[in-house]
């Protein structure tokens, strides 16, 4: 494992030395937090008010990937490889490059797809879980969806 | 370890009472915790790791790392589950148990809530009975809970409640909005709404001080002690009397018993996994439903092949909780007020009485959604995703309205604990197999309530509505009870009216277990009215031949 992992980390270093890139992800490459930039830009769209991208949902699952959702970091990997994989099969580029229409289309494809819409129901549980839930674990920013709904932040009654 | 006179598995609802009766009668008692003890250090108010939402974990235990169970699905397959995931049935394992985290409802049962076979006659495929004891035996024991824990509220509009001797020693907390909205669309209906009595200080009682009104009620502590658990009241009781000694982070493995077939004490493993005996002269069990049964079962000897009081094979059975089964409504303008903990208002009008059904609900409005709650709660033709759901959750979050209740079950002798002797926990234990469904039965009770919830909310004034329903699985969670049940036919039940089991003089099972049938109320006032009792019993009998 530790073998495995050090091997990897060294490869990944050295693609990611190549581009002159290094991730400042916990989990997620850069490549791979596009994708789920944009994937999560749907789930909670930005209009009047912030949506998941600013409210910081991808640095929330960023960060439970290493924490409590490290079991699921498997999924994760894969899944976004293949919605990747999917869209360039289905449009010609990877999800992130592609514009807003044909990526929904992607998504609702994804959705149908009993084989992958498991891993799309976890991107939306945990978006949801980001924007909605408390600061404290990296997603809703600055209380980005508490604002929205009009509910007051605790900063004297309750402890936060 | 020197040997105790009693010791008590599980510092809950019902363990607590128990050691702190025992305590204070002076016998010597260990109280034995799996969990820790929490303080107002850790009350924090983590919408995504709470008892509610575990979605990152258990904030009050048990961890997912040590703690597997087996669940059995519809289909007959069974899946390894995680403590804080679906199927696991947790209730808190901490000092306190459920009741540290609980909304503290603080229902007594109605008096046909114990004669529910002889209210309603058999029910084909249920193992429906009366309990062996009657409203009336309990009673002296709901006022000593009432007024010892501390319960705030007013039932004097409650026609349908049983006789009380004493009212409520705290009033209730003054009314939310929602109260203000569902009193009179109650009474319109010809209904009779009150105050719901809660195990939470409204005044200063009892060394406590008064609900501050927070947002972040049931799932969490409290951290200004308000809602009374027996961690904050009867625990420390028990602790100052000199005689009881708690220990936490403790996991017990077995019950022993001698060649004679009386219970002698238990083996646990300490916070550090070192394993220990406690002899005792006395053994009570106050796991809850799951883990009772569980230790039970796994304490296994020549003379009790299939585990202690499961030589009619009923332990384990008739595992039971409550599906919540209500509707949501939209109310046509704002009516979240943010004022805890919500829940304010109820009805009995369909515990009993409904033609047709044997047993109904009690309904009462829904604490306070938190907005990551709220997104589990919408109508099913809103996309789960997207610009729309966005929109309904920012158009309705401060319009929704929530009322629902525990719908009253049929047990089912198939809905069941069993323990899994191909899977262990962390200690080497096997651990507890659920599985069964539920009655056909529960499942059209609880539709009868979620209509009667819809017709309120929509006689408040609600311009759209949505129910919520029962589901074909079996219940446990916060509100497991029935696996351990009283009676006085040792072939059909695992302990006597005195919750001591059938088999051996001196062991008891004292919690939601052996609940009969578990009402169509919150169960935890009950749970702590029997402990109550049973530890009276205890006392009586007493010789007091073994005194320290």
């Amino acid at each position: 494992m530790n073998r495995r992992r050090f091997i990897v980390t060294g490869l990944a270093g050295t693609a990611a030395s190549c581009a002159r890139s290094k991730s400042p992800w916990r989990f997620f490459s850069l490549r791979e937090a596009r994708t789920v930039e944009a994937i999560c830009a749907h789930i909670i769209p930005r209009d009047q008010d912030p949506g998941a991208v600013e409210a910081g949902v991808v640095v929330f699952m960023d960060r439970q990937l290493t924490g409590f959702y490290k079991p699921l970091q498997k999924a994760y990997r894969q899944g976004i490889a293949t919605i990747d994989r999917e869209s360039i099969h289905r449009a010609g580029r990877v999800f992130a490059d592609l514009p807003a229409a044909p990526q929904l289309e992607v998504l609702r494809r994804i959705e149908r797809n009993p084989d992958l819409r498991p891993f799309f129901d976890l991107l939306v549980a945990h978006a949801m879980q980001g924007f909605y839930g408390d600061p404290r674990h990296g997603g809703n920013l600055e209380r980005a969806s508490w604002k929205m709904l009009g509910v007051a932040s605790p900063p004297v009654r309750g402890r936060a | 370890m020197n040997r105790v006179n009693a010791v008590v598995i599980g510092a809950g609802a019902a363990g607590g009472i128990v050691a702190k009766e025992l305590a204070e009668a002076g016998l010597s008692v260990v109280l034995l915790e799996r969990g820790k003890w929490y303080t107002a250090f850790d009350c924090r108010k983590d919408d995504l790791r709470n008892q509610r939402t575990s979605v990152l974990g258990n904030a009050f235990g048990p961890d997912d790392e040590r703690n597997p169970r087996v669940a059995v699905d519809l289909k007959g397959r069974a899946h390894l589950v995680r403590a804080s995931g679906p199927g696991y049935s947790n209730n808190a394992a901490c000092v306190g148990g459920g009741t540290q985290s609980y909304g503290a409802m603080a229902w007594r049962y109605m008096e046909r809530d114990f004669r529910m076979r002889s209210t309603y006659g058999q029910v084909a495929g249920s193992t429906l009975e009366d309990w062996p004891i009657s409203y009336t035996d309990l009673e002296p024991y709901y006022e000593k809970a009432e007024w010892e824990i501390g319960v705030s509220g007013d039932d004097s509009e409650n026609p349908f409640r049983a006789p009380r001797h004493k009212p409520l020693p705290m009033p209730p907390l003054a009314p939310n909005r929602e109260f203000e909205i569902l009193y009179p669309a109650a009474k319109r209906l010809g209904l009779h709404p009150f105050h719901i009595p809660m195990l939470r200080n409204s005044v200063p009682y009892n060394g406590r001080g008064p609900c501050m009104r927070c947002r972040w009620c049931v799932g969490f502590a409290c951290e200004v002690n308000a809602k009374g658990g027996t961690q904050n009241t009867v625990i420390p009781k028990a602790l100052t009397t000199g005689n009881c000694e708690l220990r936490t982070e403790c996991m017990t493995r077995q019950i022993l018993t001698d060649g004679r077939g009386r219970a002698t004490g238990v083996e646990y493993f300490d916070a550090h996994d070192r394993l220990h005996q406690q002899d005792a002269d006395l053994v009570v069990v106050s796991s809850a439903a799951v883990e009772s049964a569980r230790l039970l079962l796994n304490s296994k000897s020549t003379l009790f092949p299939h585990g202690l009081g499961n030589r009619y094979d009923w332990v384990g059975r008739n595992f039971q909780g409550h599906s919540y089964t209500g509707a949501f409504g939209i109310m046509p303008a704002d009516i979240y007020d943010d004022l805890g903990p919500g829940a304010s208002i109820a009805v009995c009008d369909y515990n009993h009485g409904n033609a047709g059904l044997a047993g109904g609900a009690m309904l009462a409005n829904e604490f306070i959604r938190l907005p990551y709650q709220f997104v589990g709660m919408l109508p099913a033709d809103v996309p789960k995703w997207g610009q729309a759901h966005k929109n309904f959750m920012r158009s309705f979050y401060r319009r929704a309205i929530a009322v629902q209740g525990p719908t009253q079950e049929m047990p089912m002798f198939s809905a069941r604990v069993e323990v899994d002797t191909a899977v262990h926990d962390y200690w080497g234990i096997p651990v507890p197999r659920l599985s069964g469904d539920k009655h056909p039965h529960t499942i059209e009770i609880g539709a009868f309530a979620a209509a009667k919830a819809e017709a309120w909310l929509k006689e408040a004034g609600a311009v759209r509505t949505w129910k919520r329903l029962a589901g074909p699985g079996f219940t446990g969670g916060q509100h497991q009870a029935g696996t351990c049940r009283m009676g006085d036919d040792p072939k059909t039940s695992v302990v006597n009216r005195y919750c001591q089991a059938h088999e051996i003089d001196n062991l008891f099972v004292i919690d939601g277990s052996v609940h009969v049938t578990n009402g169509g109320f919150n169960p935890a006032l009950t749970i702590m009215a029997n402990a109550y009792r049973a530890s009276d019993y205890l006392v009586k009998g007493w010789k007091g031949t073994h005194y320290r």
